[in-house]
């Protein structure tokens, strides 16, 4: 009788995980991939350990605070690792909605992924998307800082140069036009040849051209 | 009092201007696929002697004129001879439309720096779609790089009709590069002269660390392989093959043009910075050392970008494996870690005998995965410089690092030329003695890259893209060619080679070699020749111009043709340029005639 009880039991599970099933969801492991020398074996104690998490998972759900560890089902568990899941209300004759078992699963995801050292990509809820990390965006785009603090360098290296440029053109006109007050008071002396300013023309007084000096000396002496 | 020509302080300023604006992105982005094209080891052999027989005779030329006229390119035509001043305004309307585009992919250099200090950078990752459970398609259907490329840059729009409005964000970098150049060259030789210290040797110390960094790499040795044989033959082909790309007319027509378009003669640029030495320069030497350092240049880019390039093709291959080993691993449902690169096809084999059913519904996903095909999708241009060698930076480690690098050298390569671009417009414009008496030089020089500034928002636009493509391929080769060849008949025949011969021995106290003479006289001029007519059959018969535009929905690019408005425009660049020589000499004629017509004595 027992046994009858028994087989019963697991035909019942049995029918209510399968692949393929209404409200079954394929889960595929990575682990290898992911851990690569550190990667652990899959067996009895990890299977126990996901459907505590898909348990933990689904008490999160209000009226749903009740499901026990013994109401996950899992099945056709291949070398892959991937397998099939279920979730049974207390009663278990039904399987709860997809969309209860989805929802719990997406709210979650990040513990399950962390209980077992996998990231999305290598624990893969199949029909069940993830939710992406959202970029951090910084109030003010990070570009900007830095174009702006180029901008303002190279602005101000411009406005100093044009500056220093127009200082230097005041400075030249300035100077001929001091050169020619001061060739306004030669003027009432001697007279100008050239703009050459009369300080040296005016040592000795009258009309003295040095060039000529020394022309005496070219002619040999008698 | 006379003020007098300001000079470059040493002519080692003199060298390094020269060199800044010889080296400039071409080298980086044009040769690496020309020497994929035609089989690296031999694309070396035209290439260098079109160095020897057209880039150097060439180049000495323009040095020579410039130094010896000692006035920019309108002044030093307009003096070998009175009816070649159009050759000197052709020259400047080229460097003003290069002006215009070129600064744009400075602007674009400037966006991709300043996004390189994130974490992650943000070519590497596609943006999330709207409730955040993939990503956007278009970035699905192509790749981050490109996405980033295409729609955070350009914004581009799908073809070149929907000019779209223009971007800011480009907009803002554009108006910064602008800047950028105009601190350079605010105060002439004087800035200009300190600033090619950097533009000139700092970009060597990147690529040497690139060097290092790219040869280090995993997988470069696969794209240095690739470098050295001809598309097309088998990798790592004897010598035979490589002889047979040497009679391949195309590789020598692309290195003689390869030659002409890297040293950038013609512009009038050289002319404006030789026009500044002390006479008694030694320009045969510059301009020998110039020309060799550009091609080295050329060379060692390429080797780094090949490095890069097989980085890059074996990640992608490898991913592509990858992809194809989880594709099988989930389908049979085999051991995480079963399958790998090397036992693949044994396994394939093993499942096709033993799953024939499920096999054959797996199969049409699987791709085939080759190591060629993504070394083959070598490109040039725009597309190497911010999508290639982006996708190749993502997988490098401490990324940004590298990002940051490889942006600040594009920076000061492209600014080195802009350089050697406004000298060309400046300088015949501060030798006019019309504008320098109402304006100072600040005044022009702002004045210049104002008005470049303003009509390079149209590059900015969605469409921009297009037109900046429209810029590159046809507003300098054939009006350059041209104006090179009315260059070298001028000094040779009009102005005669004899007396130019003896103004450099008395400028500069050295005979001329019977080498440069032969080339001036006879080798360059046909070499020149012969490239127009080879470009002028090449525009004719292929017919209709066409462009690639991008399809944000396919997420690839496809071809299209010109509409009319903008074939009309390509007219006009080129028309603009070219009808300047004969207008010139039109123009003198007829000043001439009413001149003699006014003198001529009364009967």
């Amino acid at each position: 009788m027992l046994w009858l009880l028994f087989f019963l039991v697991t035909a019942i599970h049995a029918d209510l995980c399968r692949p393929d099933a209404e409200n079954a969801f394929k889960v595929r492991l990575s682990i290898r991939t992911a851990l690569g020398d550190k990667a652990y074996a899959w067996d009895a104690n990890e299977e126990y350990l996901f459907k505590a998490m898909v348990a933990f998972s689904m008490r999160k759900v209000p009226n749903r605070e009740t499901t026990e560890i013994s109401h996950v089902l899992l099945c056709n568990v291949t070398q892959r690792v991937s397998f099939w899941f279920v979730v049974t209300d207390p009663s278990r004759n039904h399987t709860l909605p997809a969309v209860e078992v989805q929802s719990a699963i997406r709210m979650n995801r990040n513990r399950i992924n962390n209980a077992f050292f996998l990231n999305d990509q290598t624990l893969e809820f199949l029909r069940i998307p993830s939710t992406l990390a959202p970029p951090t965006d910084p109030s003010v785009p990070i570009w900007i800082i830095i174009f702006g603090v180029i901008f303002c360098i190279v602005l101000v290296a411009t406005m100093l140069l044009i500056i220093s440029g127009i200082r230097q053109h005041r400075r030249k006109n300035k100077g001929p036009s001091e050169m020619e007050d001061s060739e306004d008071k030669c003027e009432n002396v001697i007279t100008i040849e050239n703009g050459i300013p009369c300080d040296p023309l005016d040592m000795k007084g009258g009309h003295i051209n040095d060039a000529f000096v020394t022309e005496d000396e070219r002619l040999t002496p008698l | 009092m006379e003020k007098t020509r300001p000079l470059w302080a040493t002519p080692l300023q003199f060298v390094f201007a020269c060199i800044s604006y010889a080296v400039g992105l071409g080298n980086v982005w044009r040769f690496p696929y020309l020497c994929q094209m035609y089989g690296g080891g031999s694309f070396l052999v035209p290439y260098i002697i079109m160095l020897v027989v057209e880039g150097m005779p060439l180049l000495y030329l323009e040095l020579a004129v410039g130094q010896r006229m000692r006035q920019g390119s309108i002044g030093a035509w307009r003096t070998v001879s009175p009816y070649l001043s159009g050759v000197g305004v052709a020259s400047v309307v080229v460097s003003f439309f290069l002006c215009m585009y070129y600064n744009v992919v400075n602007a674009w250099a400037f966006w991709y720096l300043f996004h390189s200090f994130q974490d992650p950078l943000p070519w590497s990752v596609c943006p999330l779609n709207g409730n955040r459970t993939g990503y956007i398609e278009e970035c699905e259907k192509a790749s981050s790089t490109q996405y980033f490329w295409y729609r955070k840059t350009l914004n581009i729009s799908p073809s070149i009709q929907e000019s779209g409005a223009v971007q800011w964000e480009p907009a803002l970098c554009l108006i910064l590069a602008w800047l950028v150049v105009y601190l350079c060259i605010l105060r002439g030789t004087e800035s200009t002269g300190r600033v090619v210290y950097f533009t000139a040797l700092l970009p060597y110390c990147v690529l040497i660390i690139y060097l290092v960094r790219g040869l280090t790499l995993h997988g470069a040795t696969n794209g240095l392989a690739y470098m050295f044989t001809p598309k097309g033959s088998p990798m790592l082909s004897p010598l035979a093959f490589q002889m047979e790309q040497l009679a391949n007319p195309k590789a020598w027509i692309n290195a003689a043009t390869q030659i002409f378009f890297s040293l950038g003669l013609g512009f009038g640029s050289l002319i404006a910075f030789a026009s500044y030495n002390e006479p008694s320069n030694n320009c045969q030497k510059h301009a020998i050392i110039v020309s060799i350092i550009n091609s080295s240049t050329s060379i060692f880019a390429s080797i780094v970008t090949f490095s890069i390039y097989g980085f890059k093709a074996t990640f992608n291959y490898e991913s592509c494996l990858n992809k194809v080993i989880l594709l099988l691993t989930n389908s049979f449902d085999l051991e995480d870690g079963f399958l790998t690169a090397n036992n693949l096809e044994q396994v394939k084999d093993y499942l096709a005998s033993a799953y024939p059913s499920k096999y054959s519904e797996v199969f049409p996903q699987i791709k085939n995965c080759s190591l060629e095909t993504e070394l083959e999708t070598a490109v040039q241009g725009t597309g190497l410089a911010f999508i290639v060698y982006t996708e190749a930076i993502k997988n490098m480690e401490v990324s940004q690092l590298w990002s940051v690098l490889y942006f600040f050298m594009l920076l000061l390569l492209g600014i080195g030329s802009m350089l050697g671009n406004t000298a060309a417009i400046l300088t015949p414009l501060t030798d006019s003695k019309v504008i320098s008496s109402y304006l100072p030089k600040e005044a022009i020089s702002g004045l210049v890259c104002l008005a470049n500034c303003a009509i390079g928002m149209l590059f900015t636009m969605e469409a921009g893209s297009y037109w900046f493509d429209i810029f590159n391929d046809y507003a300098a080769t054939l009006s350059l060619l041209l104006i090179v060849l009315a260059e070298t008949v001028a000094v040779c025949y009009l102005y005669g080679l004899s007396r130019f011969e003896s103004d450099l021995k008395a400028m500069t106290g050295r005979a001329l070699n019977w080498y440069w003479k032969a080339m001036w006289g006879g080798v360059s001029p046909l070499l020149i020749i012969s490239l127009f007519i080879f470009y002028l059959s090449d525009y004719i018969s292929t017919g209709t111009l066409r462009y690639q535009a991008w399809d944000a929905a396919q997420g690839q690019l496809v071809t299209k043709d010109y509409p009319p408005h903008a074939l009309a425009v390509i007219g006009l660049l080129v028309a603009a340029s070219t009808m300047c020589i004969p207008l010139g000499a039109l123009g003198t004629l007829i000043t001439r005639r009413l001149k003699r017509g006014d003198t001529a004595p009364v009967a």
